[in-house]
């Protein structure tokens, strides 16, 4: 447990309230608009990728760590990320692949658990 | 005015007799778990770079694992009732985009594993894909164009 | 039959309500109203594979009990109308597929049940003995078809409604003692521009007051001639409109006047936001509560008005506005 020493209080709660106010955001469009969650993610990840192919979202991420990064913004912001590097390494081609290779994990990831869960598990109605 | 005059009088009736969200209490609930679920994030973050992992390969660790978190939660009909309570704070991270992909693929099960599963895993996530990978696609375009003339834009 | 004013068919021989039968979800059974209900559901499943299967079982034994409890032999029913909220109505063509009965399917939305019986009590009228009229919702399968699957995180808006799980039959006849349906006025659509498919009730309270206006100006009545006025499903909001809006037409329907989608839910214990809504909840709170009201001569009149909106998940996707429809009967002891 040698992690447990070297804790930074400061790294986690910049990332504590960097990561909330980045939710208050989604709390605000989901409460004053009419846009449906998927509409939602979709402003999120495009906003991460353009603030990321800008180089502004960088900044964000050096500061709060997972607070910018766990954040749908920072799933795009490691699409546009993964983009530039491609196109770094290998030109044209690179652009296509370098964003998809950058957050394979991620999107593997869903994939794979969601069709996990739905072989083991049935929705059930909400009951409160 | 009369409510019936005309369809925008009636929409702004309808405007003042609906409810609004309880928007601060909902802000600070997606506030504190939105924020919760970030620090789980950085401390997984922190455990893999102790094990001297790269910064990419870490991100990813901390990605998996959010998600696995998140369809396990799905799975258990726990995740939406987290979601019903912090709204944005579930949503926004990680773990809002795992909830949406594996929630459509149990809605589907009934129609088979192949069709309805398969089939239907995007209907609410799909969207996040086409545009995330199409706007970095367009990213790494102008990058390209901006690197060959020898203006850097990054 | 005779025609009265614009939209309103007055009965000579009034058709009679004989039975009705009401089974209800899990949901349902934790309500105001539980006790009323014939069946109360432990799960929404009922030990069927899917949501869609387990509505057809309901409004299955909905219909099977309401034909037992009438004794009347199922082979003297002649018509049925029956219908619901799925694509292509199939609860209601898969459920009673088996009923060896003239099947008459029928889309009015959430105003399916008045339809049904408005439609039931003219074949009544001019060739039938006894017919049959069902509508059915659940909660799961129309969640699946109009909004999100079941377990996504997200946050229901105030203004929504809770589509009821359950069904309600009725079975009509010539001939008895029970409560008679002495008009009906079959209702216009109305669509005032409302888009919000989370906020059915300020949607279709036009389309009510439309109805209700017409009602009373075709039989010359006034709202106090009713002991209840109950629409089907505008929900808290939806009832607030249509209360406000009628008293501004000069009807005061304040002391009598309540909603289905109220009544079946505990708004605060419960969580339904803006109430029930649904076929099924008009039709449930009816077989359920006030056919009992009536036989039990706890009230005499009741108009009921059911509301239906007339969209689907397509055109609330294109961006269109919501045309929406009310149906009242006026049922008499």
């Amino acid at each position: 447990m040698d992690w447990l020493q070297n804790i930074n209080f400061i790294e986690l709660i910049k990332c504590f309230i960097t990561g909330g106010l980045i939710c208050v955001i989604g709390q605000i469009l989901i409460d004053k608009t009419k846009l449906t969650p998927a509409r939602i993610l979709v402003i999120f990840v495009t906003t991460g990728t353009i603030l990321g192919g800008l180089g502004i979202y960088k900044y964000l991420v050096d500061f709060a760590g997972a607070g910018a990064t766990v954040p749908l913004t920072g799933f795009g912001y490691n699409l546009a990320k993964g983009a530039i590097k491609g196109v770094q390494e290998y030109g044209l081609i690179g652009a296509f692949t370098g964003g998809v290779t950058a957050s394979a994990g991620g999107i593997s990831a869903a994939i794979f658990f969601g069709y996990i869960a739905s072989l083991i598990s049935k929705p059930k109605m909400k009951k409160e | 005015m009369k409510p019936l005059d005309s369809k925008k009088d009636y929409q702004d009736y309808v405007d003042k007799k609906s409810p609004n969200s309880p928007i601060l209490k909902n802000c600070f609930n997606a506030f504190w778990v939105g924020g919760l679920i970030c620090t789980i994030g950085q401390v997984i973050m922190n455990i893999a770079k102790s094990r001297g992992l790269s910064q990419d390969i870490c991100g990813t660790i901390v990605s998996i694992i959010l998600i696995a978190i998140s369809a396990f939660l799905t799975g258990l009909n726990i995740f939406n009732k987290i979601g019903k309570f912090a709204g944005a704070g579930s949503l926004i991270p990680i773990t809002g985009f795992a909830n949406s992909i594996v929630s459509p693929s149990m809605e589907y099960k009934s129609e088979g594993y192949v069709m309805g599963v398969g089939g239907k895993m995007f209907t609410v996530a799909g969207p996040v894909l086409v545009f995330g990978i199409s706007t970095s696609i367009i990213v790494g375009l102008i990058y390209l164009i901006f690197n060959t003339q020898n203006i850097t834009l990054v | 039959m005779q025609k009265l004013g614009k939209q309103t068919i007055k009965f000579d021989n009034p058709p009679v309500i004989t039975e009705v039968a009401s089974i209800v979800g899990p949901k349902e059974a934790n309500g105001p109203l539980a006790k009323y209900f014939d069946q109360c559901l432990e799960d929404e499943f009922w030990g069927e594979k899917t949501w869609e299967k387990s509505e057809s079982k309901i409004i299955k034994e909905t219909v099977n009990m309401a034909i037992n409890k009438s004794g009347i032999p199922s082979n003297d029913i002649e018509y049925c109308f029956a219908g619901d909220l799925l694509n292509q109505c199939i609860s209601s063509s898969f459920g009673l597929r088996e009923l060896n009965v003239p099947f008459i399917g029928i889309f009015g939305a959430c105003s399916t049940f008045v339809e049904g019986l408005s439609l039931g009590a003219i074949f009544i009228e001019s060739c039938a003995k006894h017919v049959l009229c069902a509508a059915s919702s659940h909660f799961c399968s129309a969640e699946k078809q109009f909004r999100f699957p079941l377990e996504l995180g997200n946050q229901r808006p105030q203004t929504s409604q809770w589509t009821v799980t359950g069904s309600g039959a009725a079975v009509l006849s010539q001939n008895g003692d029970g409560p008679f349906i002495t008009h009906i006025t079959f209702g216009k659509i109305v669509d005032m521009g409302i888009k919000d498919a989370n906020n059915m009730g300020a949607a279709m309270a036009p389309a009510a007051l439309d109805t209700l206006i017409c009602h009373f100006k075709d039989t010359g009545r006034s709202p106090s001639y009713y002991d209840a006025i109950i629409t089907g499903d505008l929900g808290y909001i939806g009832k607030e409109i249509l209360t406000e809006l009628a008293l501004d037409k000069g009807y005061n329907i304040k002391s009598n006047y309540n909603d289905c989608g109220v009544m079946i839910f505990d708004k605060e214990k419960q969580d339904t936001h803006s109430g029930g809504s649904g076929c099924g909840c008009c039709a449930t709170v009816f077989s359920g509560y006030f056919f009992k009201q009536l036989n039990e001569k706890k009230i005499k009149r009741i108009l009921l008005i059911a509301t239906g909106a007339l969209m689907n998940s397509t055109s609330s996707q294109q961006g269109e506005s919501i045309p929406s429809i009310a149906h009242a009967i006026s049922i008499e002891m």
